[in-house]
C-alpha cells in the first residue's frame, strides 16, 4: 500500500469504505505500473492520439488535397518523402497519406471510443438495475438480451448501412447497439455478487432510495471490471469499423478511417505502392496490440485473482 | 436501307460475301490439344432464362448457349444466326428467313414458330420480365400494349409464315431492327421444355438450347461450365470444346488468379492497373474502345439549385475538368476525353465541331472563370453522387478537387451503392450525377436520345425543344449522321450534361486464346469464334 | 434440464418472430427497388413485377403470408434477383458450403487455440509464452481482408500449391485457405481465454495439491486443470461459431466460395428481400440453437450450474 493514501486512511478514518477503495485503487496502480508491456502500451495509445489529436499541424497537405505533379505516377514518385511533404506517400488519387492517416486516426479511435462509452454507459446501468432490482425484471431484461443476442448483428448492421444513408452517426448507432450486450451480462453479474455487502444493507437501511444506490453504490464498484473490459471493447470496435469499410459502408470520402486505408492500401497490393498499405496497417496494428496488452495489464492490476 | 453500313448488312446481297460465321484457325495455326475458354465473371448472373435477363454477364452467358436471329461478327456487323437472310421494303415490316438445318440441343428444328412463342412470352405480363421494355422498344405491333397488360400477348405483331419464314410488323420503321433482335430477350426458348419444367427450366439437367453449347452445371456465386452442343448446325467449325466462367468478386484477386493461370480472361482491370499490367503482359493486355460514356448529369429540374440552370455555370464546370488528368493519369486504361456525349467510335458517326474541344487546358481554365464571374456566382455548393467503386470515386475526388481549386466551388461527396442511387438519382436528390450510358446498338440515337425532353433516362431534367425537334426528324431523315451532330453541337452550347470520357474496355486474355473480336464495341463476343494455339 | 432447454426454445420463438418483423419492417424502407436497373423500368412493366412477388399487397398482408409460409412449410418465397430460383434453392446451394468451411474453421480455431493458450499458460513467462503471446495478438490484429489476398499471393501465384479460389465440392485444397483466413482471428481468442483461464486454475488449491503429490505437470493439466479451464472457453463458443458463419462475408468474396455470405451481401444491395430475410431468419435460429448448445454444454461440464 502507498504511504500517501495511508496518511489519507488515517485522516479520514471515518470512512473506512472510501479508505479501502483508495488503497485498492493504489494497488491497482502499483501493479499496472509494474506491468511493462501495459506501461509501454500506454505510452503508444497517448502517443497515437498526440498523432491524431496534433498531428495535422506537422501536415504539409489536406486530407483532400490532391498532388497533381504526382497523379498518374504515384507506383515511380508517390512514395515516401520529406522533400515534398508526403512523409507517407500518398494515395492512389494523389493525396496525402500522412494527412489521410491522421484524419483516418481520428476516425477510427472515435468509432472506437464512441462504441465502447456506449457499451459502458448502457451496458453497466442496464445490467447493474437488472441485477440489482432482481426477480422477474431481472429475468425479462436478460432475456431481452438474450434476444438481442439473436440477431445476427454482422447482417443486420449491413442492412442498416445500406438502408439509411451511410453517415458515421449510423456507424456510431449501429456499432453501439449491438456493444451493450456483453457488458449488461457481465454488469448484472458483478452486481449480484456485491449486492448483499454491507455498505449496500447499510444504504438501504438508511432509506436511500433504490436509484441512488443503483448509481452511488453498486454502478462506482463494477468499475473495475467495466474499465477492463472497456478496453478490450475498443479493438473489437475498429476492427469491426474496418470491416465496414471493407464492405464499401464506411465513412463518406472525403473522410476516411484506418479499415478504409487499409482496404485500399490491399487493392494496391500489387501495384507497386507499399506505403499505402504499409503505413495505415501499421498503426492500425500498433495501436491494437497497445489496447489488448494494456487491457491485459488493467485486468490484471484491477482484477488480481478473477478473469 | 442505304442509310448505315451497319444496316446494309441487313440485305440479302450484302451477305454474298460470306462473313466469318465460326472460328477460323490459318491453316498453319497449332491447335492445343485441349480446347477450352475460361473467363472472369465480376457477379453471378441471375438468371439464364433470355427472357428474363436483364444484365452482362447473363447476357456473355446465353450468347453462348442461344441464338437469336442475327449475330454479331467480330466488329459488331451483323452475321446470319438462326435467319440466314433479312428484308425489308419499308423498315417496318420485316422478313427473314430462317436456315433449316438449324436445330435443339435435343434434335428439334428450330422454327420461326420457337421465336413467335418465345417474343410473345417475354412480352407477355405474366413472364414479368425486367427487360419487357426491349421489345417495347423495338417497336413490334401491339408490343407496348401487350407489356402493359392491355392487350393479349397473341396480338403480338409477329407471325410464322411458315417454318422458316418470320414475319415482324413495325408501329414505326426502324431500319436499325435486325441489330436489336442479336440481345438475348429476342433469343428463341423451347416452348415445350419451359412448359413442363416451368421456372427449373434453367436447370442444367432441363435446359435445351439452340446455341454452339450446351449448359453442363452452374454453381452459384462459384462457376457456371458449358459444353460444345453437337447439334448445334455449325458445330464442325466450333473448335473450344468448354467455356467456364469464374465468378470472383474481388478484381485483385481475380488478376492473381489470372496471373497464375487459373483461367483466361479478365475483364476489366482494376482500376489504374493498365499501364503496369500492358508492361507486364504486352501481348495479354488490350484497351478495345467501348461504345458508352461517362458523363455527369447536372441537376436543371424545376427544384433544382438555380445556378445549374444557367448554361454559363455548367460550361465553366465542364471547362474546369481537366479531362487528360482524368483519362491520362487516373484512368490509364485507353479511354479518351470526351466533349461530347456520343462515343467517338460509333458506327457512321460525324464528331460535331466543339470548340472547348480544341482549347488547351488553360485555355478553358481562364473561360471557366470568367463564365462563373459572367453569372455572377462567388460561391457554391454541390452535392455530387456516385455510386460504389473505386474508379467513380477516384474521378469524383479529381473532379471536386480541380472544382476547388480553379472555381472555388465547394463539392459534398456522397457515395451510395448501386439500388438506393438508382433511386436517388431518379428521384433527382442530386447537383450532379455520376452516370453512363451504353448503346444498346451501334448506332449515335441509342445516346442522344436520353436527353430528350421526355426520356426516362434524362435525369437531370435538361430540355430543349430544338434537339427534340431534331431528335424527332432524325427518325425518319435520310441523313440522320447529320442531325446528330447539330445535335451535338447543341447540347455542347447548352452544356445539358458534362461529358468526362468514352469507355474503353480493358482486359487480359491468354495469348493462347485467338479470335476474339477487338473490334466489337458492345463487347459481344462469341465462343464459337475462338480458337486456342498450342502454348510456345 | 429439460425444462431450461423448453424454456430456452419459447424464448426463440419471439426472437424469431421479431427478427422476422424486423427485417420486413427495414426492407419495406429501403429505399431503391429490386427491379430498378440503369435504363429505369417502365411503370407497366413494374407493375407486372410487383404482382408477380405480390408486392401490390399491403404490407401488413404481406408480412402475414410470409410468416405463414415459413412456419407453415419452411418456404422462404421466390428470389426477387435469382428470377428462376427459390430462396430455399438458394439456401441450400450456399448454406451447406458456409457450414462446411464454418465448422473446419472451429475446429481448427478450437484444437489450435486451446493448444496454443495451455501451452503459453503452462510455460508462463518463457519464450513459448511471450511467441505465443504475440502470434495471437498478432492474429487477432491482422484483418482477414488484409490476410486473404496475401494468402493467396503467396500460395497461389508464388509457391502454386493451392488453388486461388473456387469451392468444387469442398475439396481439401479448396478449403485451406478460407479455413486459415476465417479461423486465425477466433483462434487467437480462444488462446488468449483459454491462456489466461489456465493461469488461474493452475494457481488454484487443488491444482497445488496435486503437484505437491509429485503429479507430473503433463497429467495434471490433462486431468485437472483442463476442464475448469475450458468454462470460458466454452462460453466463448456460441458466438464465435456464429462469428464465423457472418464472416463467410470475406471468405466469399475473396475465395468466390458461394457461401451464403455472399448471397447476403449481393441481396442487400440488390434489395432482393426475400433472400436477405431467409439468410437472417436462418442465421438467427443458428444463433439461437447454439446459444442453447454452448448453455447445455457448460451444465454438462460442471454439473453445480443449475437453471
Amino acid at each position: 500500500m502507498a504511504q500517501g493514501s495511508t496518511v489519507e486512511a488515517v485522516v479520514e478514518a471515518g470512512e473506512m469504505r472510501a479508505a479501502k477503495g483508495r488503497s485498492l485503487w493504489a494497488d491497482a496502480r502499483a501493479r499496472f505500473f509494474r506491468n511493462k508491456a501495459a506501461v509501454a502500451s500506454l505510452v503508444v495509445l497517448v502517443l497515437v492520439v498526440l498523432f491524431a489529436t496534433f498531428g495535422q499541424t506537422v501536415a504539409q497537405w489536406s486530407n483532400e488535397e490532391i498532388d497533381w505533379s504526382l497523379l498518374g505516377n504515384v507506383p515511380q514518385a508517390g512514395g515516401p518523402s520529406l522533400a515534398n511533404g508526403h512523409y507517407f506517400g500518398v494515395d492512389e488519387t494523389g493525396r496525402d497519406l500522412y494527412a489521410r492517416t491522421v484524419q483516418g486516426t481520428r476516425i477510427s479511435l472515435a468509432v472506437g471510443i464512441v462504441g465502447a462509452l456506449i457499451s459502458v454507459v448502457v451496458g453497466t446501468s442496464y445490467g447493474a438495475v437488472a441485477g440489482y432490482v432482481g426477480g422477474r425484471t431481472d429475468g425479462a431484461m436478460m432475456r431481452f438480451v438474450d434476444l438481442m443476442m439473436s440477431i445476427p448483428y454482422m447482417f443486420v448492421l449491413i442492412l442498416l448501412l445500406v438502408v439509411f444513408n451511410r453517415s458515421i452517426v449510423m456507424l456510431f448507432l449501429g456499432i453501439g447497439l449491438i456493444s451493450w450486450l456483453d457488458m449488461a451480462r457481465i454488469a448484472r453479474g458483478q452486481t449480484l455478487s456485491i449486492k448483499n455487502k454491507e455498505f449496500v444493507e447499510a444504504a438501504i437501511a438508511t432509506g436511500v432510495s433504490t436509484p441512488v444506490i443503483i448509481f452511488r453504490h453498486i454502478v462506482p464498484n463494477l468499475l473495475g471490471v467495466v474499465v477492463v473490459y472497456a478496453t478490450l471493447l475498443v479493438p473489437q470496435m475498429i476492427i469491426f469499423e474496418s470491416f465496414i469499410s471493407f464492405l464499401g459502408l464506411g465513412v463518406q470520402e472525403p473522410n476516411t478511417s484506418w479499415g478504409a486505408l487499409i482496404n485500399a492500401g490491399a487493392d494496391n497490393l500489387r501495384n507497386g505502392t507499399p506505403w499505402m498499405l504499409a503505413f495505415p496497417l501499421s498503426f492500425f496494428i500498433v495501436t491494437l496490440f497497445a489496447l489488448f496488452f494494456l487491457g491485459d495489464g488493467l485486468r490484471d492490476a484491477l482484477d488480481p485473482k478473477d478473469r | 436501307m442505304k442509310r448505315r453500313t451497319l444496316l446494309s448488312l441487313t440485305t440479302a446481297t450484302a451477305l454474298a460475301a460470306t462473313p466469318l460465321l465460326a472460328a477460323d484457325p490459318p491453316e498453319d495455326a497449332d491447335l492445343a490439344d485441349t480446347q477450352t475458354f475460361s473467363y472472369r465473371m465480376l457477379d453471378q448472373f441471375p438468371t439464364l432464362d433470355p427472357a428474363l435477363n436483364e444484365e452482362t454477364a447473363g447476357f456473355h452467358a446465353i450468347r453462348q448457349l442461344f441464338e437469336g436471329l442475327v449475330t454479331q461478327d467480330s466488329s459488331g456487323n451483323l452475321r446470319p444466326g438462326v435467319a440466314t437472310d433479312w428484308s425489308s421494303e419499308d423498315n417496318t415490316t420485316w422478313t427473314f428467313t430462317l436456315r433449316d438445318d438449324a436445330t435443339w440441343s435435343n434434335g428439334d428444328p428450330v422454327t420461326a414458330e420457337d421465336f413467335v412463342w418465345a417474343w410473345k412470352r417475354a412480352a407477355d405480363p405474366a413472364t414479368a420480365s425486367p427487360y419487357a421494355w426491349y421489345i417495347e422498344l423495338s417497336s413490334i405491333e401491339n408490343a407496348a400494349d401487350i407489356v402493359a397488360g392491355d392487350a393479349d400477348p397473341d396480338t403480338l405483331g409477329v407471325e410464322a409464315v411458315d417454318e422458316q419464314t418470320l414475319r415482324v410488323t413495325l408501329d414505326q420503321p426502324l431500319p436499325y431492327f435486325p441489330a436489336m433482335t442479336s440481345y438475348a430477350t429476342f433469343m428463341p426458348v423451347h416452348q415445350e421444355t419451359v412448359e413442363e419444367h416451368g421456372s427449373d427450366w434453367t436447370d442444367p439437367r432441363n435446359m435445351v438450347s439452340n446455341g454452339a453449347y450446351t449448359l453442363d452445371e452452374v454453381s452459384l456465386n462459384e462457376f457456371w461450365r458449358a459444353s460444345k452442343n453437337p447439334e448445334y448446325w455449325g458445330a464442325e467449325d466450333v473448335v473450344i470444346e468448354e467455356v467456364t466462367g469464374y465468378v470472383i468478386n474481388d478484381v485483385n484477386q481475380a488478376l492473381t488468379r489470372w496471373e497464375s493461370d487459373e483461367y483466361d480472361m479478365l475483364e476489366p482491370l482494376p482500376a489504374g492497373s493498365f499501364p503496369r499490367l500492358k508492361e507486364q503482359y504486352p501481348e495479354a493486355a488490350h484497351s478495345v474502345p467501348r461504345l458508352c460514356s461517362y458523363y455527369y448529369a447536372l441537376n436543371q429540374r424545376e427544384d433544382a439549385i438555380p445556378e445549374l440552370k444557367d448554361p454559363r455555370v455548367r460550361k465553366a464546370l465542364s471547362y474546369a475538368i481537366d479531362r487528360d488528368v482524368i483519362v491520362e493519369q487516373l484512368l490509364q486504361g485507353g479511354q479518351s476525353p470526351a466533349y461530347f456525349f456520343t462515343h467517338e467510335a460509333t458506327a457512321d458517326f460525324q464528331e460535331p465541331q466543339v470548340e472547348y474541344a480544341e482549347w488547351s487546358q488553360q485555355e478553358r481554365d481562364a473561360r471557366a472563370k470568367e463564365l462563373m464571374d459572367e453569372a455572377g456566382v462567388d460561391s457554391l455548393n454541390l452535392k455530387l453522387i456516385y455510386n460504389t467503386s473505386e474508379s467513380h470515386k477516384q474521378i469524383a475526388t479529381v473532379v471536386s478537387q480541380m472544382w476547388k481549386q480553379k472555381l472555388g466551388v465547394e463539392t459534398t461527396l456522397e457515395n451510395m451503392e448501386w439500388s438506393t442511387y438508382l433511386d436517388v438519382r431518379k428521384a433527382g436528390n442530386f447537383d450532379v450525377a455520376r452516370s453512363a450510358w451504353c448503346g444498346d446498338y451501334n448506332e449515335a440515337s441509342t445516346f442522344l436520345q436520353i436527353l430528350t425532353t421526355e426520356n426516362e433516362q434524362n435525369d437531370g431534367r435538361y430540355s430543349n425543344t430544338e434537339v427534340d425537334e431534331l431528335m424527332a426528324e432524325s427518325r425518319t431523315s435520310d441523313n440522320p449522321q447529320e442531325l446528330y451532330t447539330q445535335i451535338e453541337e447543341l447540347l455542347a452550347e447548352d452544356m445539358a450534361i458534362i461529358p468526362v470520357y468514352h469507355y474503353a474496355n480493358t482486359f487480359l486474355l491468354d495469348t493462347a486464346v485467338k479470335g476474339f473480336p477487338m473490334q466489337n464495341v458492345e463487347n459481344n463476343w462469341y465462343v464459337k469464334d475462338f480458337y486456342r494455339v498450342a502454348d510456345e | 434440464m429439460i425444462p431450461f432447454i423448453l424454456r430456452r426454445l419459447l424464448v426463440a420463438i419471439p426472437t424469431i418472430l421479431a427478427l422476422i418483423v424486423f427485417s420486413f419492417l427495414l426492407m419495406d424502407f429501403a429505399p431503391g427497388s429490386p427491379f430498378a436497373t440503369e435504363r429505369g423500368v417502365p411503370p407497366e412493366v413494374l407493375a407486372n413485377l410487383e404482382a408477380k412477388y405480390g408486392l401490390d399487397k399491403s404490407l401488413i398482408e404481406r408480412m402475414g403470408i410470409y410468416i405463414w409460409n415459413v412456419v407453415t412449410q419452411f418456404d422462404f418465397g421466390p428470389s426477387f434477383k435469382f428470377t428462376d430460383r427459390t430462396v430455399n434453392e438458394l439456401i441450400a446451394q450456399g448454406f451447406p458450403v458456409t457450414l462446411t468451411y464454418g465448422f473446419w474453421s472451429f475446429v481448427v480455431a478450437v484444437a489450435v487455440g486451446v493448444t496454443l493458450g495451455v501451452m503459453a499458460a503452462v510455460f508462463q513467462n518463457s519464450w513459448l509464452d511471450y511467441l505465443a503471446v504475440g502470434v495471437t495478438v498478432g492474429a487477432q490484429v491482422l484483418p482477414n481482408f488484409v490476410m486473404a489476398p496475401i494468402l493467396v499471393i503467396i500460395f497461389t501465384l508464388w509457391l502454386g500449391w493451392l488453388p486461388g479460389g473456387g469451392w468444387q465440392g469442398g475439396q481439401i485444397e479448396y478449403l485451406v485457405m478460407p479455413v486459415i483466413a476465417l479461423s486465425t482471428s477466433y483462434m487467437a481468442s480462444i488462446a488468449r481465454i483459454t491462456r489466461s483461464s489456465m493461469l488461474e486454475v493452475l494457481n488454484a488449491g487443488f491444482i497445488r495439491t496435486a503437484r505437491a503429490k509429485g503429479l507430473p505437470m503433463r497429467r495434471v493439466v490433462m486431468r485437472h486443470a483442463l476442464k475448469p479451464a475450458m468454462m470460458p472457453v466454452i462460453s466463448y463458443l456460441g458466438p464465435a461459431f456464429v462469428g464465423m458463419i457472418t464472416g463467410s462475408v470475406v471468405v466469399d468474396v475473396f475465395f468466390s466460395t458461394g457461401g451464403i455470405g455472399q448471397f447476403f451481401v449481393n441481396s442487400a444491395l440488390a434489395r432482393d428481400y426475400s433472400v436477405i430475410m431467409g439468410i437472417t431468419i436462418l442465421v438467427g435460429m443458428l444463433t439461437v440453437f447454439f446459444n442453447l448448445l454452448v448453455d447445455i454444454l457448460y451444465a454438462w461440464i460442471d454439473p453445480k450450474i443449475r437453471y
